[in-house]
């Protein structure tokens, strides 16, 4: 199901003299399966824009088409809309509530009037996906580690078995195997149930590896939209409104610039060992 | 709907009332509540209306802010003016059941509202110009005569300060976790009371730990930066009263002299306004 | 002159279950020895629950040794006598800044450490002035801390610390809830404190880049130090620190994969500069 964002504005504190443009005329189209990073500042209008996709809030004017549908008409199913678009907020820890995992993960489909078994095999689905051993399903998510509470929340939006899933910086305040992890899971994710995921998140090393389309924001503005090769080749732009392009992206530019043949467009590790290497043979390095 | 409580929200602007000592505001509000309900006609209300707003303006803040607050009360209000409306005994003008409309019930409510409304507006006023360290600092200086009884004035109001402080973080709060229920797909709307209450629980839980871990938290960074309680600390900014502060402290003597005024002049007698006869 | 020390450091606590029984003890901070120098730049990595943080709050004595002892400045934190000084000489920076910051406007809230110890009020405003300089936030003085941006809130944070005049400064994760920018400029402010101000730092971090810039770095696993020495000589050990759920510079990274495929490439390089440099030469 195709997302289809139309002329999206929202606006902070209407009539006040603190009112913001968080989002400025915003138009997308996000295809079924696409695997979507979202970049930009604190303060960009990212977190802004996702909860617009779940009708969290109600935009100023403009809209968003899910399927073809409206999501702020009136009529439309709202319940509907949030079995399809699972959003993870930032921390979700922080939102965990029930005496046990297992119990906490059966909330979402029972909001959605499944019935007690149907919840219980999505919410023991969702926990295999995200890799929880069945241990800890009946502990309370509280005791949990900080890693295995972010997959418990994450598995309490899979259960809902949503077709589109977004992610408010997954990887917040983990450690880097941590981070690793849940990102390896994500991607899992997207390959195994094909799945659109739209990954908000900070940083460039892991949306260079991970995503295959890249939105840049800015003051509430589409600033670059495209690959990550397309959009890391902007790297000066993105310099200017306080972004950077991933590490190597740096070391390929200032390696071509001392003359060596290295292709500047390598945005991931592995791109560029492969190039710095072919570029040394050619020298006769190795 | 949470977002529109004023109360306890600083809004940062350069004016006089900003200016004043925060112990002329806390006094200047006690006197203009008590003033409030020392008479029962127009006049008094329109002179305290005047009062009130003329100190906005000075203020600078927004009138829309005020008024925000008012929205987060409005239930209060009404069950208020209903409660008067409807069950003060008087001379019956229209009767259904138990509910009766007299004209002293619509008097009471009617003058019940314009309390109550100025009453709102004019303590957001004094929280919108003073920071909660300002307050603290005032409530503290204002209460000292209480050490003497043992009353541990400063925890007091450093405990007040800091819980005006988490209101507006706590908000935010709540809006958040609300929303990433609302897209685990809870429902917050429902009309059934029972499922009202049970839709809390999602909503409670985590925010309660948040707010221990927040208290925790803020009691650590407060331990780590030397606090010790009230004993041997110095102020950043000490109270001292400035022209401005004798001025306004005038200004409300005038005020509270010009009620009376207006009492006698329309009730009579001070000891009649006063309601110490009938 | 010795700043921090510790010896044979270890912090142990009881694991009770919902009755009360105990079910364990967990040692949190196991037999650490830490000899940290006036004006060192120290790093202490670690990946979640190795410890590091329960380390941290003993510098300056927000929890006390079960077994050993720790002297911040000469003075051994379990005295009680010396708990003030400590504080005031080994100040600490948390990770959520919104629940360290008391005070309502930024100057306020800089001046209450201060004002805690007593410190005239002349000259409370002075450390103030200065504290807000030295992390670039004097302009902000009169704003509500509520409308800064997380980066601009640490450093309101440090400056609250600074105002305080420690010798230490001690900096539990504090970029872990801040964007790139924000995490920047919380880095640039720590490195001028202790470039200008000689303060001496121990800052606590997830992420890699910003230990390069340390005179050492120590990494904790289950409350152990089990690696000390230069950024260098620690970023050198790739596969060790991914066995300890770490990682390395990205930078760091690539050369050691390049110099695994077969290039003559020095050990432990670790930013770009260097990297390209290194290519450059061979």
């Amino acid at each position: 199901m195709p997302i289809i964002v139309h002329h999206l504005v929202h606006e902070y504190g209407t009539d006040t003299k603190l009112n913001t443009l968080a989002l400025d005329d915003i138009n997308l189209v996000i295809p079924d399966g696409q695997f979507l990073g979202l970049i930009g500042h604190t303060g960009s209008g990212k977190t802004t824009l996702i909860q617009h996709l779940d009708a969290l809030l109600t935009p100023k004017s403009g809209t968003v088409y899910l399927d073809g549908e409206d999501i702020f008409e009136k009529d439309y199913d709202r319940r509907k809309l949030r079995s399809s678009v699972g959003l993870v907020f930032q921390y979700p820890e922080h939102q965990l509530f029930e005496t046990t995992v297992f119990a906490d993960v059966c909330f979402g489909p029972k909001n959605l009037g499944l019935d007690k078994k149907e919840a219980e095999l999505r919410a023991y689905d969702a926990l295999k996906l995200v890799g929880l051993e069945d241990e800890v399903f009946y502990q309370s998510p509280f005791d949990l580690s900080g890693g295995q509470k972010r997959r418990v929340a994450i598995a309490g939006v899979l259960a809902m078995q949503p077709k589109v899933l977004i992610l408010d910086e997954p990887t917040a305040g983990l450690d880097p195997k941590g981070r690793d992890e849940i990102l390896d899971c994500i991607s899992a994710l997207h390959q195994k149930k094909d799945m659109t995921v739209i990954l908000v998140s900070h940083s460039m090393e892991d949306v260079a590896k991970y995503v295959e389309r890249i939105i840049v924001m800015n003051k509430g503005k589409v600033f670059l939209d495209g690959t990550p090769k397309e959009v890391f080749a902007h790297y000066k732009e993105l310099e200017e409104i306080g972004l950077a392009a991933p590490e190597v992206t740096y070391i390929m530019h200032e390696l071509a610039a001392k003359g060596m043949a290295v292709d500047t467009g390598a945005t991931t590790l592995e791109e560029a060992k492969a190039s710095i290497l072919a570029a040394m043979k050619s020298r006769g390095h190795i | 709907m949470l977002r529109d409580i004023t109360l306890g929200q600083y809004y940062q602007e350069d004016s006089v009332i900003h200016r004043l000592d925060p112990r002329v505001k806390l006094v200047g509000t006690v006197f203009f509540m008590i003033s409030l309900f020392m008479f029962n006609n127009l006049i008094g209300y329109g002179l305290a209306a005047l009062f009130l707003f003329g100190t906005i303006k000075m203020s600078k803040v927004p009138f829309k802010f005020m008024v925000r607050g008012m929205k987060a009360i409005f239930l209060l209000l009404l069950i208020t003016v209903f409660y008067n409306l409807f069950l003060t005994k008087g001379d019956i003008l229209w009767q259904w059941g138990f509910l009766k409309l007299t004209k002293q019930g619509i008097e009471t409510a009617v003058y019940m509202m314009i309390r109550l409304t100025l009453l709102i507006i004019g303590s957001s006023l004094m929280t919108l110009t003073t920071t909660p360290n300002q307050l603290t600092d005032g409530i503290e200086s204002l209460l000292s005569p209480l050490k003497i009884f043992k009353v541990p004035v400063h925890e007091v109001a450093m405990m007040m300060s800091i819980a005006l402080r988490f209101i507006p973080i706590l908000m935010e709060e709540t809006d958040k976790i609300m929303k990433a229920q609302i897209a685990r797909g809870a429902e917050f709307e429902s009309k059934n009371l029972f499922k009202k209450v049970k839709a809390l629980v999602p909503l409670l839980v985590p925010l309660l730990i948040s707010a221990f871990r927040r208290a925790n938290d803020l009691a650590l960074a407060m331990e780590a930066r030397c606090y010790r309680g009230g004993d041997g600390r110095t102020k950043m900014k000490p109270l001292t009263y400035k022209k401005r502060d004798v001025v306004a402290y005038v200004v409300l003597l005038l005020y509270i002299v010009a009620l009376i005024a207006v009492g006698i002049f329309t009730e009579g007698s001070l000891l009649k306004i006063l309601g110490l006869v009938a | 002159m010795s700043m921090i020390k510790t010896k044979d450091l270890t912090f142990e606590y009881i694991r009770r279950d919902e009755e009360g029984n105990v079910e364990g003890i967990t040692k949190a901070v196991d037999d650490v020895n830490l000899n940290i120098r006036q004006g060192e730049f120290i790093t202490i990595l670690g990946h979640n629950g190795s410890g590091k943080s329960t380390l941290a709050k003993h510098l300056n004595a927000i929890l006390y040794p079960t077994e050993g002892t720790v002297w911040v400045d000469g003075k051994d934190t379990a005295e009680d006598e010396y708990l003030w000084d400590i504080r005031q000489s080994a100040g600490m920076v948390f990770q959520n800044p919104d629940n360290q910051i008391i005070g309502q406007v930024v100057e306020e809230d800089v001046g209450f450490g201060p004002e805690n110890m007593g410190v005239p009020t002349k000259e409370i405003w002075e450390r103030v002035e200065e504290s807000l300089k030295a992390v670039g936030m004097y302009e902000y003085r009169k704003h509500s801390p509520n409308k800064l941006s997380g980066g601009q809130k640490q450093r309101v944070s440090i400056a609250g610390v600074i105002a305080m005049h420690p010798k230490c400064i001690i900096l539990d994760e504090p970029t872990a809830m801040l964007d790139p920018k924000g995490r920047k400029e919380v880095i640039r402010a720590v490195r001028a404190l202790n470039d200008v101000e000689k303060v001496t730092v121990i800052l606590i971090t997830h992420y890699m880049e910003e230990a390069i810039y340390s005179d050492r770095v120590f990494v904790m696993d289950a409350g152990r130090i089990v690696m000390q020495g230069t950024p260098q000589q620690v970023f050198s050990q790739v596969e060790q620190l991914k066995e300890l759920r770490l990682d390395v510079p990205q930078a760091t990274l690539l050369a050691y994969e390049l110099k695994k495929a077969g290039l003559p490439l020095e050990d432990g390089i670790l930013s770009k500069e260097g990297l390209v440099e290194a290519l450059c030469r061979l």
